[in-house]
């Protein structure tokens, strides 16, 4: 089953992408779901396919952004609306979340306009909305790898900082903890991972390999190191899983690995189901 | 005894949108002493609390830690705080008991430095001390108020701190846990030479552990030691909640008397 994706270069492509997105997806949504942010993850994704949608217009006509990966102008993209998260959520101080609408609504919005001027509504388009196993370049491979390395060591730099500020922010600003610096930081890890992410995944489907695992991991963990731990062997799961059967079944992978993600939380819910 | 202060606040004042929350409050509280803060509902106490940890500026006056200006001080791993909202937290968060205490050692550790395995052992220690080893792993959101409370001891403990500052640590915690927490602090005080400040409204229990009290509504209207206090409470109470209230001296045979509560008294800003 799985051999094929050996033999094809594209296929161990979207294999390893698979990998690293199984695991940096989960262990950024741990830290969203613990601080109920999880719905930033699909403000970020739809500012993401504004980016998109904007270098396939250029491509369209400028000949120098042709050979650009989209997923470039996507990172920009969704960079840029995390910062500007952060900012809607200082000026709505007591109405914090409408910053994720906002950016939500604004993301499909132009979006939208940039796919019709580029007159783009074709299979490209498909594949970044819902993920494709074949769609998934060298180019990918390297970008989603270096993000990878990337946000692995900040997390491991920042993770008891990062966990305080989770857990109890006052006591962790009061314990000398910068908290600005690193919730922007956090927030642009977010983006640059959702934009990873969406090859396999797609647009659509980014938050859900962020919220899904880590919503079945909250069930069994007992810890905060736990969580991970769960997070990531589920996220793996669901991605291998996924991405073999979407590729068998010739079926877009984000469904698949969604499907799978939702199977594993209904069992995890009644398996551990309170008994009376 | 002739001890350092360990806080000085001189002229301190604070608005909220407009309105007095604290005024002219001039306060010095002696290395080793420990000090209950009471005062109702809306009186300041929360917000002189955050004065003192720098999470609030206040308009005017000036605060000294450890005889350093607040702007300057820099020593915040000295300073252990359990504050109002800490077993507020939601249960539901995935935390050990470990997780949490040793949060209390991260700004100690500092940025790009991890926990070794002396850090460790300092956690653990912390957990003993509040006598909550049987429960190291347990999920924290499982554990009773009490229980609770006692993580969160040990977290501000963890790090060794000269003062320990409560904001109203009794709250959601039953009656007969109270004494015992109240007991512990006092071990804390005594033994370790602590300095601690106890914020509550709740003034029956805690005369009995404290050496100095100080009286918060807006106006700092009294600050002396318990002997002095309890002299003129009556006078005090009636002064501080705007009429005459009736003050129930605390008695351990019915830990459930609440008829000293605040919510007797006359006008108070929530």
């Amino acid at each position: 089953m799985i051999s094929v994706f050996f033999q094809y270069d594209f296929l161990t492509y979207a294999l390893y992408t698979g990998i690293m997105v199984g695991f940096l997806a989960p262990v950024l949504g741990v830290f969203l779901v613990v601080r109920r942010l999880s719905l930033i993850a699909d403000a970020l994704s739809h500012i993401t396919l504004s980016g998109i949608a904007f270098s396939l217009l250029l491509g369209r006509h400028y000949t120098m952004f042709a050979g650009l990966n989209p997923v470039y102008m996507g990172s920009v993209f969704a960079v840029g609306g995390a910062l500007m998260i952060e900012r809607l959520r200082t000026v709505y101080t007591y109405y914090k979340e409408l910053a994720i609408p906002i950016i939500l609504s604004a993301g499909i919005g132009i979006g939208v306009v940039f796919i019709s001027l580029a007159d783009g509504f074709n299979t490209d388009l498909f594949n970044y909305l819902f993920g494709s196993v074949v769609a998934v370049r060298e180019s990918d491979f390297h970008l989603i790898g270096g993000i990878t390395i990337v946000v692995t060591i900040l997390l491991v730099l920042f993770y008891k900082e990062l966990f305080y500020l989770s857990f109890d922010e006052e006591q962790a600003v009061v314990s000398g903890i910068p908290r600005r610096f690193l919730h922007f930081l956090f927030i642009v890890m977010v983006a640059l991972v959702i934009a990873a992410s969406m090859r396999i995944v797609g647009i659509l489907l980014v938050s859900s390999l962020m919220t899904l695992p880590v919503a079945a991991a909250m069930r069994l963990a007992k810890g905060f190191k736990q969580m991970f731990i769960y997070s990531v062997i589920f996220g793996q799961f669901s991605v291998i899983t996924g991405l073999v059967s979407a590729f068998h079944l010739n079926l877009a992978p984000g469904g698949t690995i969604v499907m799978i993600n939702v199977f594993i939380l209904l069992a995890v819910v009644l398996l551990t189901r309170k008994r009376g | 005894m002739n001890k350092k202060p360990a806080i000085e606040i001189k002229d301190l004042s604070f608005a909220y949108n407009g309105q007095n929350v604290l005024e002219d409050i001039n306060l010095t509280i002696k290395e080793g002493s420990f000090l209950g803060l009471v005062g109702p509902n809306g009186s300041g106490k929360s917000t002189l609390i955050k004065c003192l940890l720098s999470l609030l500026k206040p308009d005017q006056g000036e605060i000294r830690l450890f005889g350093e200006k607040l702007a300057r001080f820099d020593s915040w791993s000295d300073i252990g705080f359990v504050s109002q909202k800490a077993n507020s937290f939601n249960s539901g968060f995935p935390a050990t008991v470990f997780e949490v205490v040793s949060m209390g050692l991260y700004g100690k550790v500092g940025l790009f430095r991890f926990l070794k395995k002396k850090h460790k052992e300092e956690v653990r220690n912390a957990i003993r001390q509040v006598e909550m080893e049987d429960y190291m792993n347990a999920n924290i959101g499982q554990l009773s108020g009490g229980q609770q409370q006692r993580v969160f001891i040990a977290r501000a403990l963890v790090s060794k701190p000269k003062l320990l500052i409560l904001d109203e640590p009794t709250v959601g915690v039953d009656a007969k846990s109270v004494n015992r927490f109240y007991d512990m602090l006092k071990d804390l005080n005594v033994n370790q030479g602590i300095t601690l400040i106890l914020v509550t409204h709740d003034v029956g229990a805690m005369t009995e552990y404290v050496t100095d009290v100080a009286c918060l509504n807006r106006h700092l209207h009294f600050h002396g030691d318990t002997k002095e206090y309890e002299e003129q409470e009556e006078d005090m109470m009636s002064r501080m909640y705007g009429h005459d209230v009736q003050v129930l001296t605390h008695n351990h045979d019915h830990p459930h008397d609440h008829s000293h509560d605040h919510d007797h008294g006359g006008k108070h800003r929530d």
